[in-house]
C-alpha cells in the first residue's frame, strides 16, 4: 500500500510538472519555420533570441524545416493538418503559390494594420517590395532575405592570362572578348554560372526590360503565358551556347555547383547571387572583385534593373488574435533599421529598407568591403518597369526545372537556343494552365 | 499428394490473418485508394478546393511526350539496375562459397554497403565522379577521358545505375549465398566425378537449383528500381541532364513534392501501380514457369 502511494505521488508529480512549467510562462508562442542552416541558421537564431529577450508577452520559436522546397512543403502539409505555424518562410519561386492560397494566408499589411505595430511599406526598397506586393499595392509577405545576381571576377586569373584586371566587364560584348583572351591563354574555365534560369533568363529579361511572361510577368493575372523565347533571350542563350561549345563557358550544374569551381580559383568569371559573398570571402585564396551583372549593349533598355531571389515571410491563417499581435511585433522588429543593417552586412543579402542601406553606408561598411553595394545599386538605380518588377508565375519551381532541362540541351549542343526556349515555353505554358485551373 | 492442415471453424484463421490484413489495409489499400481518388481531381496545394476533372490528369500526362519518354528511361534504368545488382552478387556469392579460409570476413565486408541509405550512397558516388574534384573523374581525365555526367546523358545514367545497384549487390549476395549453401553437395560431387568442370556444373546444376532465389530477387530488385531509387536520382542528377535520368517515380516525387501538383502526382502513382502490378503478374505467369522449386 505504501509503495502504491509513493508511486501515485511520483506519477502525479511527473504529470503535473509540465503543466506547472507551462503555467509559469504566460507568454504567447509564435512559431516561425525557416529554411536556414549553418551560419545563416545561427544568425536567425540570434535575431530570435534578441527579440525574445526584449519581450514580456511573446516568445518566438524558430525551427528549421529543411531547404526552401522542404520548408514550403512542411508548411503546406501542416496547414492541411491544421498545425500550421504563424510564420512560414517561402522562397520567391513559391510566391504565386502562396498568393493564390487565399484562406491559408493573411497579408502582412493586414496583420500590421490590426496590431498597430510600427510599419511603413514605403520604407522598403521598391524592387524588393514589388515582388511581394499585390496589384492593389498591399504588402502580402515580409521580404526577409533578398539577393540579386552579380558578376564575380577572379582578378588573379585575368592577370595570369595577361589581361588588365580592371578591364571593363560591364557588357557581354566585352566579356566575350575577355573570354577569347582567357581561352587563348589556356584558361580551362573562363566563365561559369550558378542558377542558370534565374540569372541567364529571369534576370536577363528584367535587366534588358524585355518580358519573361505576358501579363506583366504574371502580376496581371493567372492567364499569363511565358514569353522568354523572344529575340533578346534567344540571342543571349545562343551566345552562351556557342561559348559552351568553344570551352569558354563551363556548365557545372543546375544549382550553385559552379561556386565550388570559382572559389577553388579554377574559373575566372562567375555569375552568382550577391549573397555568395560570405562563402567567396571565406574560401577564395585569390584576389576577387564584384562587378555588376553584364548586359548586351544595344539590346532592350539595358541596363534596367535586376530582380531578386531569396525568401519572404508569410503569415498563415487560423490562429488567435493574440498570436497575430506577436507576429506583428516580431516582423516589425525584423524590419527595423539596426537589425536589417546587421543582417545585410553579415550575409551579403540586400538591405530591404532604404534606411538600413543608408545606415550601412554611414557606418563605412561599403568602403571597407568594396563591391558589397553593387547589388544595391544595380537593383535601385532605375525605377522598376512591368518587365523588371519581378515574376509571379505558378508552378514556377517546375518551370525552372523545365528550363534547366532545355538549357542543358543547348550547352551540350543537342539543341539550338531557339528550339530549346520554344520548347521550354510550350512545356511551361501547359503547367501554367494547370495552375490556373487549380487556383482559378 | 499434397498435405493440407485445415482449421475447424472460422475464428482462429481470421485472427491469424487479421494482423496482415490490417497492415495491408492501413499501409496499402487506404493510401492506394486515396491516390486513385485524388487522381480524379486537380486540388490546390493547401487543400482549400478541389476540382473534379475525371480522367483529365491521365489525359494530361499521356499526351506529354516527355512523360511517355520516361517510361523508356524507367525500363532502361530498372533493367540495368537489376542486372548490375544481380550478376556481380551471384559471382561474389559463388566465389565466397568456395572460400575455405576467411569466409566470414568476406561475407561481413560484402554485406556492409547494404547498410548505406540510398541518398547517402548517391552522395558518395557523386563525390567520386564529381566533374571537377571527383577522384574517379580525375583518374579518367588522366587517361584522356573527359567525364562529364552533368551534360552527358549516358554517363549520368551509368552513374545513377551504379549508385543504385551498389548497395543492392550486398542484399542479393546474402540471398544467393544462402541459396548456394542449400545446394546438395552430393549432386555437385556426382557431377564432378562424372568429369563436369566447374562452369559446366555451375550452369547445369547450380544455376537451375538457384532459380527460386533468382526469381525472387528479380521481382524484388525490379520493384526496388521502380520505387526506392529516387533518393539516388535526387542527389546525383535531379533527373538531368535534360530528361535522361527522369524515371517515373522521380517524376511522382518532383511533381508532387516540388511542384505541389498533387493531382498529377496521384495520377502518376496510379499509373506506376498499374505498371508494376502488370509486370509482377507477367513475371509470375511467364517467368515463374521456368523456375524449379
Amino acid at each position: 500500500m505504501k509503495n502504491l502511494t509513493i508511486g501515485a505521488v511520483i506519477a502525479g508529480t511527473t504529470l503535473l510538472a509540465p503543466l506547472a512549467a507551462y503555467a509559469g510562462s504566460d507568454k504567447t508562442e509564435v512559431q516561425f519555420w525557416h529554411a536556414f542552416t549553418g551560419r545563416l541558421g545561427e544568425l536567425v537564431a540570434a535575431q530570435v533570441e534578441e527579440f525574445n529577450a526584449s519581450q514580456d508577452d511573446f516568445t518566438v520559436v524558430a525551427s528549421n524545416k529543411g531547404n526552401y522546397s522542404e520548408t514550403l512543403n512542411a508548411g503546406i502539409a501542416a496547414f492541411r493538418a491544421g498545425e500550421q505555424p504563424e510564420i512560414l518562410m517561402v522562397f520567391e519561386v513559391g510566391t504565386a503559390t502562396m498568393m493564390a492560397a487565399e484562406g491559408a494566408i493573411r497579408p502582412v499589411a493586414d496583420v500590421m494594420a490590426a496590431s498597430g505595430a510600427e510599419f511603413d511599406s514605403d520604407a522598403y526598397i521598391g524592387a524588393v517590395k514589388g515582388y511581394y506586393t499585390s496589384t492593389d499595392g498591399d504588402m502580402l509577405s515580409l521580404p526577409f532575405n533578398s539577393s540579386t545576381p552579380v558578376l564575380w571576377v577572379n582578378r588573379d586569373a585575368l592577370e595570369a592570362a595577361g589581361i588588365d584586371a580592371d578591364t571593363d566587364l560591364s557588357t557581354w560584348q566585352n566579356v566575350g572578348a575577355t573570354l577569347d583572351q582567357l581561352k587563348a591563354a589556356g584558361n580551362d574555365c573562363p566563365l561559369t554560372t550558378a542558377w542558370q534560369s534565374w540569372i541567364q533568363l529571369e534576370n536577363f529579361s528584367a535587366y534588358h526590360d524585355v518580358p519573361f511572361a505576358t501579363k506583366d510577368n504574371g502580376f496581371g493575372g493567372l492567364d499569363t503565358e511565358l514569353a522568354f523565347n523572344g529575340e533578346a533571350q534567344v540571342a543571349h542563350i545562343s551566345a552562351l551556347g556557342k561559348w559552351a561549345q568553344e570551352g569558354k563557358f563551363i556548365y557545372a550544374g543546375r544549382r550553385n555547383e559552379g561556386g565550388a569551381n570559382f572559389r577553388a580559383g579554377e574559373c575566372a568569371l562567375f555569375t552568382e547571387s550577391s549573397a555568395g559573398y560570405a562563402g567567396i570571402k571565406n574560401e577564395a585564396e585569390f584576389d576577387f572583385d564584384v562587378r555588376p551583372l553584364p548586359y548586351w549593349e544595344g539590346v532592350g533598355n539595358a541596363p534596367q534593373n535586376t530582380i531578386i531571389g531569396g525568401a519572404s515571410l508569410w503569415v498563415m491563417e487560423g490562429h488567435e488574435a493574440a498570436d497575430y499581435e506577436g507576429v506583428a511585433q516580431f516582423l516589425s522588429f525584423l524590419s527595423s533599421s539596426p537589425v536589417q543593417a546587421q543582417w545585410h552586412q553579415d550575409t551579403g543579402y540586400l538591405p530591404i529598407t532604404t534606411a538600413a542601406g543608408e545606415a550601412t553606408r554611414a557606418a563605412g561598411f561599403y568602403e571597407e568591403n568594396p563591391g558589397t553595394d553593387i547589388a544595391v545599386i544595380q537593383m535601385t538605380t532605375n525605377e522598376p518597369t512591368a518587365n523588371s518588377k519581378g515574376l509571379r508565375l505558378g508552378s514556377f519551381d517546375q518551370i525552372r526545372g523545365i528550363i534547366d532541362e532545355e538549357l542543358e540541351g543547348v550547352w551540350s549542343g543537342d539543341k539550338t537556343a531557339q528550339e530549346a526556349l520554344d520548347s521550354a515555353v510550350e512545356r511551361g505554358n501547359l503547367l501554367l494552365r494547370r495552375f490556373e485551373q487549380a487556383n482559378g | 499428394m499434397e498435405k493440407r492442415v485445415t482449421f475447424k471453424g472460422w475464428i482462429l484463421p481470421l485472427c491469424l490473418i487479421a494482423p496482415q490484413v490490417f497492415i495491408s489495409a492501413v499501409f496499402f489499400f487506404y493510401p492506394a485508394g486515396q491516390a486513385i481518388w485524388q487522381s480524379l481531381f486537380i486540388p490546390d496545394p493547401f487543400g482549400l478546393s478541389m476540382q473534379y476533372v475525371g480522367l483529365g490528369n491521365f489525359k494530361f500526362l499521356l499526351s506529354d511526350p516527355f512523360y511517355r519518354a520516361s517510361f523508356l528511361t524507367t525500363a532502361v534504368f530498372s533493367t540495368l539496375v537489376t542486372l548490375v545488382s544481380m550478376i556481380p552478387a551471384l559471382f561474389l556469392a559463388v566465389v565466397a562459397d568456395r572460400l575455405i579460409k576467411g569466409a566470414g570476413v568476406y561475407r561481413t565486408l560484402l554485406i556492409w554497403p547494404y547498410a548505406v541509405a540510398p541518398a547517402i550512397a548517391g552522395v558518395l558516388w557523386l563525390f567520386m565522379f564529381n566533374t571537377r574534384v571527383g577522384i574517379v573523374s580525375w583518374y579518367l581525365g588522366n587517361l584522356g577521358y573527359d567525364w562529364n555526367h552533368v551534360l552527358n546523358g549516358g554517363e549520368a545514367m551509368g552513374l545513377v545505375v551504379v549508385a543504385s545497384a551498389w548497395g543492392r549487390i550486398s542484399y542479393n549476395f546474402l540471398f544467393f549465398f544462402a541459396a548456394l549453401q542449400a545446394v546438395p553437395k552430393s549432386v555437385v560431387e556426382a557431377a564432378a566425378i562424372d568429369g563436369a568442370h566447374f562452369w559446366r556444373r555451375f550452369f547445369t546444376i547450380i544455376l537451375p537449383l538457384l532459380s527460386p532465389t533468382t526469381f525472387f530477387l528479380l521481382v524484388v530488385n525490379i520493384v526496388y528500381a521502380f520505387f526506392e531509387t529516387f533518393g539516388v536520382i535526387h542527389t546525383i542528377t535531379s533527373g538531368g541532364p535534360q530528361q535522361s535520368t527522369t524515371i517515373l517515380v522521380y517524376k511522382v516525387f518532383s511533381d508532387g513534392f516540388v511542384g505541389q501538383d498533387l493531382g498529377s502526382s496521384a495520377a502518376q502513382s496510379v499509373i506506376l501501380l498499374v505498371v508494376v502490378g502488370a509486370l509482377t503478374v507477367f513475371q509470375f505467369k511467364f517467368v515463374e514457369r521456368r523456375v524449379h522449386y
